[in-house]
């Protein structure tokens, strides 16, 4: 029994529609769970709530990133423009806020839409060759980014009990209930 | 009792508010998938070959036509004093014009919650991509010695000197090559859910490990989807001020100079609505036949045909007014400069280039008041190349007519394009199309997850989407 569930990610559950999923994903949340997920075809509104699952930290990562960039672009013009190598054009001044704005505000785009998508990666733990989910059949063909909906316990979750799991998921409706392994 | 049953039939939507569904047919989330994954899937179909040839052979005629001018130097252009900018500026204007549309759909109406913008969204971000790479190569000649290109960029030259930051044209090159980097991104970040379809589609060994690892191990997972929904929504936040300010100092690039038709304030403004506008053109040129060829009238249907017909419509409108606010405007200034600048494009030599302009632009567009226009395929599809050829003389217009007339006559010239510049700028088409078509071979040209999110089955609080009528009447 402890050698199989050493090797099980989780135990994996479908369900038919949307809404099964989001009743059974509140019910999973109310029951303690920390280490599992819905798996959908799209993003499904109002499962972030059902999930319990905090607001997303990514813009952290994007504010970080336009903020570098406009210090970068205001520092970089008045560094090459003003103080390395200054030369007169037309009467204008050696540095300037506004002149120096325009590249300084795309540089905020462009380091913070860095920031954004990298942040993205960075919290989704991506990119990775590897995950247990995209090994199963039932999982991929037809699955997951098709059109099926899938709840998965991971072996991990403290609460996890291959036996519990199971009657939990299968008293919210889950079908085809089974342990996915590592 | 009675209040349960109230609340769980929503009050009847009047007639007149009714919107056809996004999806028509009800297809389901599979069929979607099927549908669209399928178009990039199993052997090319004989139009797309019948496409790509040509589109392929126009491309080599561009690569043929760069190798001549830059062995040969830019003199091979029609360019010559007084005019300076000739359809090399007209065509970068052109191109970079194109792909604002691209980041409207995919970003402003993504704020502005129009979910039909999920149907066209991957297509038109794909034409901003290959639109800004046309753009791209005109300055990058222009320059005439290519080799020293890297002077654009912020590295000092032999002589120590760095790149001089108080002109628009250093402006130009942070705008330009921070959209093309951000329009990337985005695209990209938006294919990663459907490339993990193609990956779990996949049927061959390289397919799977191709999509696979554009795919980054995407699962699909809701912890996956929180911070990609929120990442999705800070590029689009992101890409809005992006997209307005692009056009913007690609107009300073001639609003910041003294010369009389270009030294205006209405520029910013009137460029950004007539990029929008020539966008918008494209998107309906590109996506009216593609949707009878790849059979997608269930996805693109007539609704998303009309509402982009009637943003053309709005666009063209206030392009239509910035032209003329800017006649106004030179009347008032009482500069005799002005005055004879925006008289000359009307009455001038090439009086035929400017009312060309004002027919594609201002009068056609208002066709499309009228709701059976709309609804008129083949017209749609003539009026959208017509707005792009407006858009075209736009610019031609704006650059050749105000150069073409100096201060003193000593000065004045004609200036005509060489047959390198008519063959380069079918070349720059070679590439938008053979990019455009092996995009649509290879990538899945429609947000496969996004459609599927906006149909009913998709709504967990809508019957189709499994929602019992005890739980489902609110939220």
């Amino acid at each position: 029994m402890n050698s199989q569930t050493a090797k099980a990610f989780g135990v994996l559950a479908e369900f038919p529609t949307p809404a099964d999923l989001m009743h059974a994903a509140e019910k999973v949340r109310d029951a303690g769970y920390t280490r599992w997920d819905v798996y959908t075809p799209f993003p499904v509104h109002g499962m972030d709530h059902a999930m319990g699952l905090k607001n997303s930290k990514v813009g952290w990562f994007a504010f970080l990133g336009g903020l570098t960039g406009y210090t970068t672009g205001m520092l970089m013009i008045w560094y090459m423009n003003a103080w390395d190598y200054p030369i007169v054009v037309g009467g204008k001044p050696m540095f300037s806020p506004f002149s120096a704005f325009p590249p300084s505000y795309e540089l905020t785009i462009l380091f913070g839409a860095f920031g954004a998508l990298g942040g993205m990666l960075i919290l989704n733990r991506l990119p990775r060759w590897h995950h247990p989910l995209l090994k199963h059949r039932r999982f991929i063909e037809q699955g997951a980014s098709h059109d099926k909906f899938f709840l998965v316990i991971e072996a991990s979750d403290p609460k996890y009990d291959e036996a519990e799991v199971r009657v939990l998921l299968a008293g919210l409706g889950g079908r085809n209930i089974e342990v996915v392994e590592e | 009792m009675a209040e349960g049953v109230i609340s769980m039939t929503p009050p009847p939507v009047p007639r007149e508010l009714e919107r056809p569904p996004l999806v028509l047919r009800q297809r389901s989330l599979g069929w979607i998938s099927d549908h669209i994954a399928g178009i990039a899937e199993g052997k090319a179909p004989l139009w797309w070959w019948c496409a790509f040839v040509p589109s392929f052979l126009m491309f080599l005629l561009l690569i043929a036509m760069l190798a001549y001018q830059i062995s040969t130097g830019v003199g091979v252009w029609g360019n010559h004093h007084p005019t300076m900018w000739g359809w090399d500026i007209i065509n970068f204007v052109w191109w970079i014009g194109i792909g604002h549309a691209g980041t409207l759909i995919s970003a402003i109406l993504f704020l502005l919650r129009q979910r039909w913008r999920t149907a066209v969204n991957r297509a038109a971000e794909a034409m901003t991509i290959f639109a800004v790479m046309c753009a791209g190569i005109y300055p990058a000649v222009h320059v005439g010695r290519v080799w020293f290109d890297w002077y654009l960029f912020p590295i000092p030259n032999s002589n120590g000197i760095w790149p001089q930051f108080r002109s628009p044209l250093m402006w130009d090159v942070f705008a330009v090559s921070t959209y093309f980097t951000v329009s990337v991104l985005f695209w990209y970040m938006g294919l990663i859910p459907d490339l993990a379809v193609m990956r779990d589609r996949a049927k061959t060994r390289l397919r799977q490990i191709v999509y696979g690892l554009l795919a980054l191990g995407w699962t699909g997972g809701n912890r996956q989807w929180t911070n990609y929904e929120k990442a999705y929504l800070i590029l689009a936040g992101l890409s809005t001020p992006l997209v307005l300010s692009v056009h913007s100092i690609v107009s300073l690039d001639f609003a910041v100079s003294q010369l009389p038709g270009w030294h205006t304030t209405i520029f910013p403004p009137y460029f950004v609505a007539g990029a929008i506008f020539s966008g918008f053109g494209m998107v309906l040129t590109l996506l009216v036949p593609l949707r009878k060829l790849c059979h997608l009238e269930d996805i693109i249907t007539m609704r998303h045909i009309d509402v982009m017909c009637k943003v053309t419509l709005a666009t063209g409108s206030i392009v239509g007014y910035a032209y003329a606010m800017e006649f106004f405007i030179a009347w008032y200034s009482g500069s005799p400069y002005e005055r004879f600048a925006f008289l000359n494009r009307a009455l001038g030599p090439y009086w035929w280039g400017y009312w060309l302009m004002l027919i594609c632009n201002v009068a056609v567009p208002q066709l499309f008041w009228f709701r059976s226009v709309r609804q008129n395929l083949w017209l749609v599809f003539v009026i959208s190349i017509l707005v792009n050829v407006g858009m075209w003389f736009e610019r031609f217009v704006i650059i050749v007519i105000s150069l073409h007339r100096e201060f003193l006559p000593a000065n004045w010239g004609y200036y005509m394009p060489t047959w390198v510049d008519v063959a380069t700028f079918l070349g720059t088409f070679g590439l938008f199309f053979t990019m455009f078509l092996l995009f649509m071979r290879f990538l899945p040209m429609i947000a496969i997850s996004e459609v599927k999110g906006v149909t009913p089955q998709a709504d967990p609080h809508h019957p189709l989407g499994g929602a019992k009528p005890k739980g489902g009447g609110h939220g």
